[in-house]
């Protein structure tokens, strides 16, 4: 805390100081690669986002990449089917790291409308650790163009060294999260324990 | 001077840093990597698709030679159709020569058609 003020005092000095984890996370931060990935309406909102009215390229997220070896954020646009459940994880996993999810609308973040509906996930955090969630229904562009500030927020304030440092920089932390099998009733797991808890469970 | 010397000097120089440009960043990068951030293989990282399905299979999948057999006769049809329509347009004002040769042409195509059925490779066999 000390050394940040010390450099905001520098800066307002007209005296530039940084530091190395600053310049990656600042490089990190404005390169948002999404997967080109949708899954329901709001992907027509999240292509909307791309286009000329409201620019995502302003973030420097425009490269909506077909391959998720090229991808670092996966927007996670619409509904999950139970059905579909096993490939969004199975996307993410190919992902490289560093990578982050953002969970775009109702029925991404709860399962939505069709939360009672018997083949539809209930909140694809079941499954993988979502850094951003978007309400809405469909949630606007300026809602996504928020979320991706906010995820530009968690980026900036990762550490590159030390005990805190994010996932990707750990040996030991998973990349792959294990995807579910289609089992007689519903999917198998139901959810990953290691990601979510059921709301009772939380400690 | 030394470059009036060795008139390739400066080519060899030009060369020696169009290549520490490419590959410095990759050095640089794989410093990082080995510092930094761990590499994290998986089963279905390193999974030959990326569409998200279970991979299944091999990507060194053996293509039939037939059907490079089909290409090459597609291609008899292909060239007549190519020659056959400006025909067909100026047909009326044609001289009978023309004709002939057109005639020809189309008869030595239809050859190597009627060369290759008589052959087989007309039939498509499976033989997986």
């Amino acid at each position: 805390m000390e050394d940040d003020a010390l450099r905001n005092e520098l800066r307002r000095q007209g005296i530039l100081t940084t530091t190395l984890g600053e310049l990656y996370n600042w490089g990190r931060q404005n390169s948002v690669w999404p997967l080109g990935f949708g899954l329901a309406c709001c992907a027509i909102e999240m292509i909307a986002a791309s286009m000329a009215r409201w620019d995502i390229a302003r973030f420097g997220a425009e490269v909506f990449r077909p391959s998720p070896r090229q991808a670092d954020l996966m927007i996670v646009a619409g509904t999950v089917t139970k059905k579909m459940a096993p490939q969004v994880v199975r996307l993410y996993n190919q992902m490289p790291e560093p990578k982050y999810v953002i969970a775009m609308g109702a029925c991404a973040i709860s399962g939505g409308p069709f939360k009672q509906g018997y083949n539809v996930l209930k909140g694809i955090d079941r499954y993988l650790p979502v850094d951003v969630h978007i309400p809405g229904c469909p949630p606007r562009p300026e809602a996504l163009l928020h979320a991706l500030i906010t995820l530009q927020g968690i980026i900036r304030q990762q550490a590159l060294t030390g005990a805190g440092r994010p996932r990707h920089l750990l040996a030991e932390a998973p990349s792959e999260f294990p995807a579910p099998e289609y089992g007689e009733h519903d999917l198998v797991p139901p959810s990953n324990p290691g990601v979510w808890q059921p709301p009772g469970n939380q400690p | 001077m030394l470059v009036e010397d060795h008139p390739y000097l400066l080519m060899a120089l030009l060369s020696a840093a169009a290549a520490l440009f490419a590959l410095v960043p990759l050095g640089l990068s794989w410093l990082w990597a080995r510092r930094f951030s761990p590499p994290k293989p998986g089963p279905d990282k390193n999974a030959v698709y990326e569409c998200g399905l279970k991979s299944s299979g091999d990507a060194w999948v053996q293509f039939k030679s037939e059907y490079y057999l089909y290409g090459i006769i597609f291609l008899v049809f292909d060239v007549e159709t190519v020659f056959l329509l400006p025909l067909a347009v100026s047909f009326a004002g044609l001289p009978a020569g023309a004709f002939v040769a057109m005639i020809v042409f189309v008869l030595l195509l239809v050859e190597g058609l009627a060369w290759a059925w008589q052959k087989g490779v007309l039939t498509w066999r499976m033989t997986r």
